[in-house]
């Protein structure tokens, strides 16, 4: 750790597989991340990249079998919490690390309010009585910018708009008061002006609340408008890590680059023709000892496919990239013997 | 509403007033007791080798245009004319006939295509229908459109599970490829796919359009794919085209207020940009299309809401050559200016700015 304020998730060397009859999938491999008090971490990724499987692992949220957390370090409140029992492991769901799904119609029950689920978490992790967890249940609705809240507690999910759905999502999320918020997708199914609209209710919240938040997205977009720092994955791997601004400016990844040349904007100038990364994203049957991105990568070197790179700090503290090609020099650079050697987390 | 009549060429697609709507019927009995008025009187015309893209949000009978105008319904009212050809009430065993020069390519290609087909079954299909062609020919014609979009000639006994979302995208590209159409409509064909995949599909879409001189209606909510394959925008609230513009008028200046708030709401792949970017957020959600509000249909969300656009629906009209727009603030024979009492403001880009509702 380079700055001083400890991190309130450490993730170290997470290892995740997946057993399919078609052999083992090696879904999360060797992810290491951390998260400061109070920061925004933004994780892209395209589908089948892990970003959504390595927040599920961390706290025990995948089937087993066919999934399997083989090791790792998952540092949370002081202790390793893939070490945790499932019962702890549930007090800790819910309570101190909160979370939002994409698709917030699929993941409220239908057959009861709204208010009875916001009101679920309060009275099972708070222990607070049915009188006191109906006025939190709508000062939360209200928090979360929903109208006519103590009305609305007793409207059932099929009431509410898609935006709205939402909103009470994250009003769920935040019933126990989390120090960590997990955000899956929370934008991806709603409309550009719906997005917009939650997007400033968690610029808002953060203001308020001041939790840390893991927002996983494919949307380069709401990455650069919400996030202070960035994880990119890619077949499973953090492939590149840098604060925002960083690494929209000098990405150092070629996987980095050619996404944010493939995307295209409504501002600005108009590229006449698309850069395309070519071929398509990796199965990820075999086992990881090479770059997953080595067929798609106009920089690729038979070194890729012998050896997987390591994370290794570049330009701007925080900055790390796991590549061989150095964008600054000629060639490959010498991953893992720089002077500032391999990075963790 | 008429797009200009551009002397030089007669355009491929007409659409006039176009409607469809669908019943909402209750009870035992079925008794009709509403409708959803899910295209509610839409024209548009789309000129030979042009791109049309057609933006809004979900719900926006933005999908419904594009399968009324390829007569997938039966429409509740209104003109298309393909080609010359009026189709708005052609019985569909007239249709057929007519079928193989305009196509559709759907959003998602695991629902449209047959699992128990192969690839060349699927890819031929459209050719067992419309043409009395020999197995030798059929096949040539199917080696043939998968070279144009790209998909190995040894995949062709293959089924569409062994393929990847991309390439089963290309499989539906060929499939209303094979007749040899002038007019497609793509309906969100991008937007099941990667982000690095998109790209590639977008490219094939406009290489294909370049080779076979080939006209889109191209249907997406990716505002910024559109900017960049659209030669022309038209974007769509509530069943109601709100305005058309050439890309770069619409996306440099927009008219009417709802594409204004539409296009700031789009985040920005870039940090800097993304802190500089004025954005009005919109309150609330749309309505209902079974309930439209009176007046202009976006008067329950407009950040520029005047008297007048709760009593009466605004009309289209052409504010600048190429440019319509449905909205009172463009209207000099509307009084604009009557809540701040200063004079109209004249000219067509000239921006109202009254904040909220008066």
């Amino acid at each position: 750790m380079l700055n001083g304020d400890a991190p309130v998730l450490d993730v170290r060397d997470l290892k995740t597989v997946f057993r399919t009859r078609g052999g083992e999938v090696h879904a999360v491999n060797s992810v290491s991340f951390h998260l400061r008090p109070g920061e925004l971490l933004g994780v892209v990724g395209e589908s089948g990249s892990g970003k959504s499987v390595t927040m599920m692992s961390l706290i025990g949220l995948l089937p087993s079998p066919p999934a399997e957390v083989r090791g790792g370090q998952v540092m949370f409140g002081g202790r390793d919490i893939l070490k945790a029992s499932a019962g702890e492991l549930r007090r800790l769901r819910g309570r101190e690390i909160g979370f939002i799904f994409q698709d917030p119609m699929t993941s409220l029950n239908p057959v009861f309010t709204v208010g009875f689920q916001i009101m679920e978490p309060l009275r099972k992790h708070m222990g607070m009585r049915p009188e006191a967890a109906r006025v939190r249940a709508a000062e939360l609705l209200d928090l979360v910018g929903i109208p006519d809240a103590r009305k609305r507690l007793k409207d059932f999910p099929h009431q509410f708009s898609g935006g709205m759905r939402q909103r009470v999502m994250i009003a769920m999320a935040l019933a126990c008061d989390p120090k960590v918020l997990i955000a899956d997708e929370p934008t991806t199914a709603l409309d550009v002006t719906i997005q917009a609209q939650i997007l400033e209710l968690v610029k808002d919240l953060r203001k308020k609340l001041g939790m840390a938040i893991v927002w996983i997205t494919h949307d380069l977009g709401v990455i650069a408008g919400i996030a202070d720092r960035v994880m990119v994955m890619y077949g499973g791997q953090v492939v590149e890590q840098a604060p925002v601004r960083a690494l929209f400016a000098d990405p150092r990844h070629p996987y980095t680059r050619a996404l944010l040349q493939t995307v295209p904007s409504v501002r600005g100038e108009r590229a006449p023709k698309l850069k395309v990364i070519e071929g398509q994203p990796p199965l990820l049957g075999a086992h990881p000892t090479a770059c997953p991105f080595r067929f798609r990568c106009d920089k690729a070197h038979d070194r890729c496919g012998r050896e997987n790179p390591q994370r290794r700090v570049v330009g701007a503290p925080g900055h790390d990239v796991a590549c061989h090609w150095d964008p600054d020099g000629a060639g490959l650079a010498a991953a893992g013997l720089t002077s500032e050697g391999v990075v963790n987390g | 509403m008429a797009d200009p009549a551009r002397a030089t060429t007669e355009p491929l697609v007409q659409v006039r007033d176009l409607k469809m709507h669908f019943p909402v019927s209750r009870g035992l009995l079925g008794r009709k007791t509403g409708a959803i008025k899910a295209v509610d009187g839409v024209s548009f015309d789309i000129m030979p080798r042009e791109t049309l893209g057609m933006v809004g949000e979900s719900g926006c009978g933005k999908s419904t245009t594009g399968r009324a105008v390829l007569r997938l319904y039966d429409i509740t009212g209104g003109s298309i004319r393909i080609n010359g050809t009026e189709i708005g009430q052609m019985s569909q065993s007239a249709l057929r006939k007519h079928r193989p020069t305009m196509q559709m390519v759907f959003q998602d290609p695991q629902a449209c295509l047959n699992p128990r087909m192969t690839l060349a079954g699927l890819i031929g299909e459209p050719l067992d229908e419309h043409t009395g062609w020999s197995r030798a020919r059929k096949l040539e014609r199917i080696y043939e459109l998968m070279d144009a979009v790209g998909l190995n000639r040894n995949f062709a006994n293959r089924y569409p599970h062994e393929f990847s979302g991309g390439q089963r995208q290309r499989i539906g590209i060929a499939r209303a490829l094979a007749l040899n159409p002038s007019f497609i409509v793509c309906d969100e064909p991008i937007a099941a796919l990667d982000v690095s995949i998109q790209a590639q599909v977008v490219n094939l879409l406009e290489e294909l359009q370049e080779k076979l001189g080939l006209t889109y209606l191209f249907i997406s909510h990716d505002l910024s794919m559109v900017r960049h394959i659209a030669t022309r925008v038209a974007v769509m609230y509530l069943g109601k085209v709100v305005e058309i513009a050439p890309r770069e008028a619409l996306y440099a200046d927009p008219l009417h207020p709802y594409t204004q708030a539409l296009l700031s709401s789009v985040p920005d792949p870039d940090p800097e940009t993304a802190q500089q970017v004025r954005r009005i957020i919109l309150k609330g959600d749309v309505p209902s299309p079974a309930n439209p509000p009176q007046g202009c249909n976006f008067c329950t969300r407009c950040p520029a809401v005047m008297p007048v656009c709760r009593e009466i629906e605004p009309e289209t009209r052409e504010v600048a050559p190429g440019r319509f727009v449905a909205c009172h603030l463009h209207d000099a024979s509307v009084p604009t200016s009557i809540p701040t009492g200063g004079p109209t403001p004249g000219g067509a880009s000239t921006t109202n700015q009254q904040g909220g509702s008066s």
